[in-house]
């Protein structure tokens, strides 16, 4: 498959403070690669080099095959992007700030006006395109934004935080339609620190943390990388003592909630073997038990503290 | 040249945006009218002076605060409302976008300053030559736009008010020193030699060759001198605002 993104090496300095520190990857043509991390760990800063804004201190990378230094107009003119710390324009209304953005990339007027009518009607904007922005809630604003970094038809599209802050309704209509761009052959560059979006949307994702990736690797191939964090969750019919659990080696962590045992291991089956010899022994009845493969949430944390060289 | 050419044609989307957002407010074009005047007023009222005598600075004046009026402005708005970084992730080049903002200063100064001269010919003032003022005064207002572009760019704010005062404490001493109330040849050496770094000295005295035929410096030097600052106005605004871009873009968040 070819490739849509390949970043090499590349780096960001503020000062003193290294932003992004020497990431390397490649994004997939047709694949959407989650970016996720912690506030501050280089994910806007990194969509801001590749989108030609912000200038590398050292690295390269290529989007769509141009170089993002030498040739940053014709990268622009390939991708479509909604950038995280953006408006649309407030005085104009959403007819308006499409046409603006669509003059910009060049599209003729017809295309344009073709184009906007889709986007509109797609993102459930249409019956108010004539109205100025200014009146329009959040989640009008993000929908407008993707119709803006839509209507050039761009074969990757950049979404930095497209959801923070969305309700339900806008969150499910931009995630349905970064499905659907994706069905279309799109590339999807998304950053983001939703764990649910990213487990939902990305065939990849790339943990940041302090400008450096993590790990990178499908949603649950980073699950399965940490068997430690597998738990079993069984549920007695009568409340136990969960020091007889935490006798046993290779049972990690226990938590117990009423008659609800969590219990983490990296080896589930000898876990149910003993759960189940237990209530034999002591004439207890098991309600339910469920194995269950570590959340993308805890996956990232154990990754981001094992970053921090915190112990997990 | 053919991206130039594109380049260009998107200059003129922002210009279109400029004006639409900017220019065409009621308290702007009232400001950009009463500005000038009322300063006009402050200097004629008790004087002794012919409507011809009055001219040149009027309009010297009326271009120069019309077409630095709202430039200054722009760049810290897009930056405030948070529109900056959705205009620079789009297939334009930053100097393209900030020849828009120069070409809309530039329409404004214009079409307002064009007012007191289409007046000289209403009140029947003898110029020795309307096209070619009308030409001065389209090359000081494109002088005056880039001008405007370059006050913008430093300090790289998200607040159009500290634009506005910063540009505010550059664009009066300068009406002081460009011989729009006190011709040239009236200056000490000091004041002469301080108004020839004004680029509105060269268009005041332009204007009074023109209409009074008692201009200080050639014809031929004004003439020349205001398309070098203009061209020096760009690229000082180009080079600035690349510079602070980052700066400004990381005041968004």
């Amino acid at each position: 498959m070819d490739v849509a993104i390949d970043v090499r090496d590349l780096t960001k300095r503020y000062g003193d403070v290294l932003a992004v520190d020497h990431i390397s990857f490649k994004v997939r043509e047709g694949e959407i690669f989650g970016f996720l991390g912690p506030n501050g760990a280089g994910k806007t800063t990194t969509i801001r080099m590749l989108i030609g804004i912000l200038r590398p201190d050292e690295g390269s990378a290529v989007v769509d095959g141009f170089d993002i230094v030498e040739d940053t107009l014709s990268v622009r003119e390939r991708i479509g992007v909604v950038p995280e710390v953006s408006n649309a324009y407030v005085d104009f209304s959403a007819w308006e700030n499409l046409m603006f953005i669509g003059e910009l990339y060049g599209i003729p007027k017809s295309e344009r006006v073709e184009r906007a009518i889709r986007l509109l009607k797609d993102f459930g904007l249409y019956n108010v395109r004539d109205r100025i922005v200014k009146g329009f809630s959040k989640g009008m604003k993000e929908r407008l934004l993707l119709c803006m970094a839509l209507i050039a038809d761009p074969d990757i599209i950049f979404l930095d935080e497209p959801t923070s802050g969305l309700d339900v309704e806008s969150k499910w209509i931009v995630w349905d339609r970064i499905r659907e761009e994706n069905a279309n052959g799109k590339t999807i560059f998304l950053s983001t620190h939703n764990m649910d979006e990213a487990q939902r949307l990305c065939h990849r994702i790339a943990i940041i943390n302090h400008g450096r990736i993590a790990a990178i690797d499908t949603p649950e191939g980073l699950r399965a990388q940490s068997v430690e964090l597998q738990c079993v969750e069984v549920t007695f019919n009568m409340p136990v003592d969960s020091k007889e659990f935490l006798r046993r080696g290779e049972i990690s962590k226990i938590s117990v909630s009423g008659r609800k045992v969590k219990i983490y291991t990296a080896d589930p089956s000898s876990v149910i073997e003993f759960a189940v010899d237990y209530a034999k022994k002591r004439g207890l009845r098991i309600l339910s038990l469920n194995t269950l493969l570590p959340s993308l949430e805890e996956v990232f944390l154990k990754l981001v503290r094992q970053h921090r060289g915190e112990t997990v | 040249m053919n991206r130039v050419f594109i380049q260009l044609k998107r200059s003129f989307a922002i210009t279109k945006k400029n004006i639409r957002i900017y220019y065409l407010k009621g308290p702007v074009i009232i400001f950009g009218l009463l500005l000038p005047f009322f300063l006009f007023l402050a200097y004629v009222v008790g004087r002794n002076m012919s409507i011809k005598e009055l001219l040149p600075g009027l309009i010297g004046m009326t271009v120069f605060f019309t077409a630095t009026s709202v430039g200054p402005s722009i760049m810290p708005w897009e930056t405030r409302s948070r529109t900056l970084e959705r205009l620079l992730c789009c297939p334009i080049s930053v100097w393209a976008i900030l020849l828009g903002d120069m070409i809309s200063s530039f329409i404004f100064g214009l079409a307002i300053s064009i007012i007191p001269l289409i007046s000289t010919l209403i009140l029947g003032v003898d110029i020795l030559n309307f096209s070619v003022l009308l030409l001065g005064l389209i090359l000081a207002a494109f002088c005056f736009s880039a001008l405007s572009v370059l006050l913008s760019a430093y300090p790289p704010s998200d607040i159009p008010a500290t634009a506005m005062m910063l540009s505010t404490l550059v664009k009066f001493p300068l009406i002081f020193i460009s011989g729009v109330f006190v011709p040239i040849r009236q200056m000490p050496m000091w004041g002469q030699i301080i108004a020839s770094f004004s680029p509105l000295t060269y268009f005041t005295d332009m204007a009074r060759h023109l209409i009074l035929n008692s201009g200080y410096y050639p014809l031929l030097l004004d003439f020349a001198m205001i398309p070098i600052f203009t061209v020096i106005f760009l690229i000082a605004s180009v080079k600035v605002h690349e510079k602070t871009l980052m700066k400004r873009i990381s005041l968004m968040g």
